[in-house]
């Protein structure tokens, strides 16, 4: 805990907070002013604290990010936008922190379905808002939550009627354009008994993009180059400079019988502190999967949270990747809390250079949680000595008839693979490449939705910028 | 085409070949059966070249090259081809991506463009149709899922297209039904030519009634025992390696 940052945050909080949405909904105020008072007490999380124990934010408390008071497209290059947008996706764009009506494609949605901004939905429907904002997450249990809940600019906010199921996903683009600022968003899905929805979360930076078409380092511009310039850039990384900080929490409610797909791609500059927590609450019956793909960021945090009804399902996939100095945490906990419930967790990592990993992933069985059905997988590959992942399962389980596994590895490829692929003629180096991205792609494979694959495929083969790395291959 | 002189290979500090000497010209098939854990299939892997192992003397020499001196992809451009007795399974890389790499790499170490793309779906599905294979194999992972049989049917599968000059085949036929050791040995028989050697590693005399050798050599605690014809593998079959592993004590 750091104080001092805390209250310096808590007097600037001062400056801006007439220019918050929702000022005028004394709930919110009086959410928003207790969480400014839990986080002047607490800060952001220590190394401490069990749950933060592998990753040191000190980094963020150093510098003083300042919050973007309004709206600004004038960064914002149209040609890249429409690069980064998925093209059969309704699509809802924040710029540091602020909706852009201009730059997002909302028209013709169902009258059943609303998508709109946070800031929109206070002003036009706040009972919704009040019902759900802080419902699925404690603000109290750590100090992003908190921060998160006092600061946030804007956000999305879908909500989908009773049996509506929507063909199109929603992607919502979270782009940054400022050096040593923050976006703050509070984001809300709320899909109605029967009801299904997908909705994809994209962090991205657009100098990252900027910097490495610019240096022309590998930036052949098709609509896909440009994804995948941004992570190739000098090297392998993630291609900018600039310093920022993402604060972002997502609730998520699915109904009875509701079906809720969840993509996360964070693709966040190579100097930026990235902070994204996904809260779910499901009810009896419910499905729920998110895939969670990490490549971006100096640090980047993600946590994802379920809370299990009835005979509800969830899976969890992650990839991670990580090179040079990043460092990439997953923090997962999933609450079996009643009966007959299912779920499945698969997070793999492939960490290089100097990155380093950290898997938490909690399973908690209730002691009325009897028949649950879980099983929580993690794999690492280290492709360098100096690279180093932290993985932690854990089982906490008060029932007695259940049936729970959870794996682990961290290791090197496997040689008998290597010799095998050298056997039928492909050289060592190429051998090592095909079995990483072999490994990585298993997941990008689980992508239901055709356009999201690819861009996300084409950002994993950004990774192999070098060696030819090839599509051909799978 | 191969000649092993003395070769003495170890696995730490432990001694598994002991001084194996082994000549095999073009055109010629050498069949080498032995107890388990005689060493057979270390001889295969330090061939083909496969890490782990330590030459401590004695040499191989492949085509007038010295073998052991090449990387595992060299001596599988230069014609070298090991069947597994174990095949491995690469989930994420397709099994005709790596049968076109392969036998692209091949045609680039020898000059050679690449393979036109019709010529080579033509080429990939008729070697399918003599090893009876299903089509949708191609399209798999490499060796993924398959069952025993499968995989070693995928393995002579791969010799037939990238038509090596020296086959090593270990233990091809275990694990094979008598319609699939049929469908094989069609298929090494087919790959027969005055050009190309191999060496079939085996336990059983069934594979030779369809795939007759040239020589029979026995291995035993990691020295050649026995060489001989055809009969010699006949005589194993009723007798046993008990006599001839004593003769050598
Ligand atoms: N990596 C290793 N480490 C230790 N010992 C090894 C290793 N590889 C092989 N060996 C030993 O070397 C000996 C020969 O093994 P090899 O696999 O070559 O036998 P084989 O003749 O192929 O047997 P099988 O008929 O069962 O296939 C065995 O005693 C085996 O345990
Ligand atoms: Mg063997």
């Amino acid at each position: 805990m750091n104080t001092a940052t805390a209250s310096r945050y808590a007097a600037e909080y001062q400056t801006i907070a007439s220019a918050l949405p929702g000022k005028n909904l004394p709930w919110l105020q009086a959410l928003r002013a207790q969480a400014l008072t839990e986080f002047s007490a607490q800060g952001f999380p220590s190394p401490r604290e069990e749950e933060w124990r592998y990753t040191n934010v000190s980094g963020i408390e150093k510098k003083l990010f300042s919050p973007s008071i309004s709206l600004n497209v004038d960064e914002v290059d149209a040609e890249w936008l429409t690069s980064v947008q998925l093209e059969d996706a309704w699509v809802l764009v924040l710029v540091n922190g602020h909706f852009s009506a201009e730059l997002s494609v909302l028209d013709g949605l169902p009258e059943a379905v609303s998508v709109m901004s946070m800031a929109d939905a206070l002003a036009k429907q706040p009972n919704t808002v009040e019902k759900y904002l802080g419902k699925a997450v404690d603000q109290s249990e750590h100090g992003f939550i908190a921060f998160n809940t006092a600061w946030f600019t804007d956000g999305l906010f879908v909500h989908v009627s009773a049996k509506m199921v929507l063909d199109r996903p929603i992607q919502v683009l979270h782009v940054v354009t400022c050096v040593d600022q923050m976006a703050t968003t509070r984001n809300i899905i709320i899909a109605d008994d029967m009801a299904e929805v997908k909705v994809i979360e994209t962090f991205i930076s657009r100098d990252g993009v900027y910097a490495a078409s610019q240096s022309g380092t590998g930036a052949a511009i098709s609509r896909d180059g440009v994804y995948a310039a941004s992570l190739s850039g000098t090297g392998a990384v993630v291609g900018s400079n600039n310093a920022y900080l993402t604060a972002a929490v997502t609730e998520v409610f699915v109904g009875q019988n509701a079906d809720v797909t969840l993509y996360k791609l964070q693709s966040e500059s190579e100097k930026a502190y990235h902070f994204g927590g996904s809260y779910i609450k499901q009810a009896r019956d419910a499905r729920f999967t998110h895939h969670n793909f990490a490549f971006g960021g100096l640090l980047a945090r993600s946590d994802i949270h379920v809370d299990l009804d009835h005979a509800s399902e969830c899976e969890l996939n992650g990839l991670y990747l990580g090179v040079k100095r990043q460092h990439i945490d997953n923090h997962t906990r999933i609450n079996h809390l009643k009966p007959h419930a299912i779920s499945r967790e698969l997070y793999k990592g492939v960490l290089d250079d100097r990155a380093r990993g950290v898997f938490q992933g909690r399973v908690i069985v209730a002691e009325d949680a009897q028949k649950t059905d879980s099983q929580m997988n993690n794999r690492n590959l280290l492709l360098s000595d100096d690279a180093e992942v932290d993985t932690k399962p854990q089982l906490e389980i008060y029932a007695d008839d259940v049936k729970c596994a959870h794996g682990v590895t961290v290791g090197q490829l496997d040689e008998k693979s290597i010799f095998y692929l050298q056997s039928r003629c492909v050289d060592e180096e190429t051998a090592r490449n095909m079995l990483t991205f072999a490994f990585a792609n298993e997941m990008v494979d689980k992508i239901k939705i055709k356009s999201l694959h690819d861009r996300v495929l084409e950002q994993v083969l950004a990774r192999f910028p070098q060696q030819g790395v090839n599509k051909e291959w799978l | 085409m191969l000649s092993i002189k003395n070769l003495h290979v170890s696995v730490g500090d432990k001694p598994i070949l002991k001084g194996i000497n082994l000549e095999i010209k073009a055109g010629e098939i050498h069949a080498i059966m032995g107890p388990n854990g005689s060493g057979k299939s270390t001889l295969s892997h330090v061939l083909s070249g496969k890490g782990g192992y330590t030459v401590t003397a004695g040499s191989a020499t492949y085509q007038g090259k010295d073998l052991l001196e090449m990387a595992p992809e060299t001596r599988a451009r230069e014609g070298v081809f090991l069947a597994f007795q174990y095949p491995v399974e690469i989930p994420g890389v397709s099994n005709i991506y790596l049968l076109k790499a392969a036998l692209n790499s091949i045609r680039k170490h020898n000059g050679q463009s690449e393979v036109d793309a019709m010529d080579f779906l033509t080429l990939v599905k008729d070697k399918v149709r003599l090893l009876e294979m299903d089509e949708k194999f191609l399209y798999r992972a490499v060796n993924e899922g398959f069952s025993g049989g499968e995989k070693k049917r995928n393995e002579i599968l791969q010799m037939a297209i990238l038509e090596p000059k020296l086959c090593i085949m270990d233990e091809t036929d275990s694990g094979l039904d008598i319609d699939a050791l049929k469908i094989v040995s069609e298929g090494v028989n087919s790959l027969r030519s005055p050009e190309r050697s191999f060496v079939m590693v085996t336990h059983y005399q069934r594979l030779l009634d369809y795939i007759k050798p040239d020589f029979v050599h026995v291995l035993a605690h990691g020295q050649i025992v026995k060489s001989g014809g055809a009969d010699l593998a006949l005589e194993l079959e009723e007798k046993g390696y008990g006599w001839v592993e004593e003769a050598v004590a």
